[in-house]
């Protein structure tokens, strides 16, 4: 490209006239590693846009938290705390259905002994009705 | 933000290859211009990060933004602004110590030319929305138009801005080279 051209292009530049494709002109000419002497403030300027548009990020992106969630964690928490109470309460029912059972094992023990008891007397009543009946009848 | 994007009702579901597909050939754009303003590489690495992060996390209204990328650069603007805001805000003066970890890497990796890490000195000391626009012209190559919308900013602002840069770069150079001094 002849150099009054690129001087042409570079008056634009400096107003910010240029097109893209002429600014790849520019770029081209001036990474060549040819240019002429008393554009090279211009080359210095060319030569590091292409250097910085070459630096890249190192870091890979990390799209998963990191961080412990600790609304996560409270989450988690809260849901202990509810089954425990839950797992408490179940307990606290069941002994007292144990000691609702064991009292009423112990009244129906109470009362079958006393129900016994009558049954003897009941039963001794009997034996001393059929000796009575024996009595009348072999008379 | 005066420019709203075409949102078009019909939203896709993007899984996380389809997200990356979409968001990767331009990381990094957004991670340059994030350096580009927070100076440190470290800082634009997390800016990065959450960046693309916070795109992930709404990426079922991605579908909806007639243009992803440009939405990308203009958060990745806004959230260093933010940044430098706050900086600027708890006093702290990571600038200047970053400036000098920053230029020794820079030097190793441009051995072979002294005057073009004197360019990225330069843009340096530009105001915000000069290198805003050298970034995303120069280096990224975007046209006035998209510049425009990135920034908020109409295609002729952006120009203005755009030549009020290259001259300032063009002009410190030539100085330099004139009085030797750096």
């Amino acid at each position: 490209m002849e150099l009054f051209k690129i001087e042409q292009l570079l008056e634009k530049y400096l107003n910010a006239e240029t097109t893209l494709q002429e600014e790849a002109t520019l770029k081209n000419y001036f990474l060549s590693g040819n240019v002429a002497q008393h554009l090279q403030e211009y080359e210095s300027m060319f030569g590091y846009f292409a250097f910085n548009k070459a630096e890249t990020s190192a870091k890979r992106i990390q799209l998963k938290t990191k961080k412990t969630n600790w609304r996560w964690l409270s989450v988690a928490a809260s849901v202990v705390l509810l089954f425990s109470v839950y797992m408490g309460n179940e307990y606290r029912k069941e002994q007292q259905v144990k000691a609702q059972y064991a009292e009423v094992m112990s009244t129906l023990k109470m009362l079958s002994t006393n129900l016994n008891k009558g049954n003897e007397a009941m039963a001794s009543l009997y034996v001393y009705e059929d000796t009575v009946n024996k009595i009348f009848k072999s008379k | 933000m005066k420019f709203s994007y075409n949102l078009s009702i019909e939203t896709i579901k993007m899984n996380e290859s389809d997200f990356l597909k979409v968001v990767l050939p331009f990381k990094d754009k957004v991670f340059r211009l994030a350096k580009r303003l927070l100076v440190s590489k470290d800082e634009a690495e997390d800016a990065t990060q959450e960046l693309l992060f916070k795109l992930w996390k709404n990426k079922d209204k991605l579908s909806g933004y007639r243009n992803t990328e440009a939405f990308a650069m203009t958060m990745t603007k806004n959230y260093c602004f933010d940044r430098l805001k706050s900086k600027q805000a708890s006093n702290l003066t990571l600038v200047h110590s970053n400036y000098k970890e920053k230029d020794t890497s820079l030097d190793k990796k441009m051995e072979y030319r002294d005057s073009v890490s004197q360019v990225h000195k330069l843009i340096e000391k530009l105001p915000e929305q000069q290198k805003l626009v050298i970034q995303l012209r120069d280096v990224e190559e975007y046209d006035y138009e998209e510049i425009g919308k990135m920034l908020d900013l109409k295609p002729t602002a952006v120009r203005v801005a755009l030549s009020r840069a290259r001259k300032t770069i063009r002009e410190e150079l030539i100085k330099q080279h004139n009085y030797g001094i750096i």
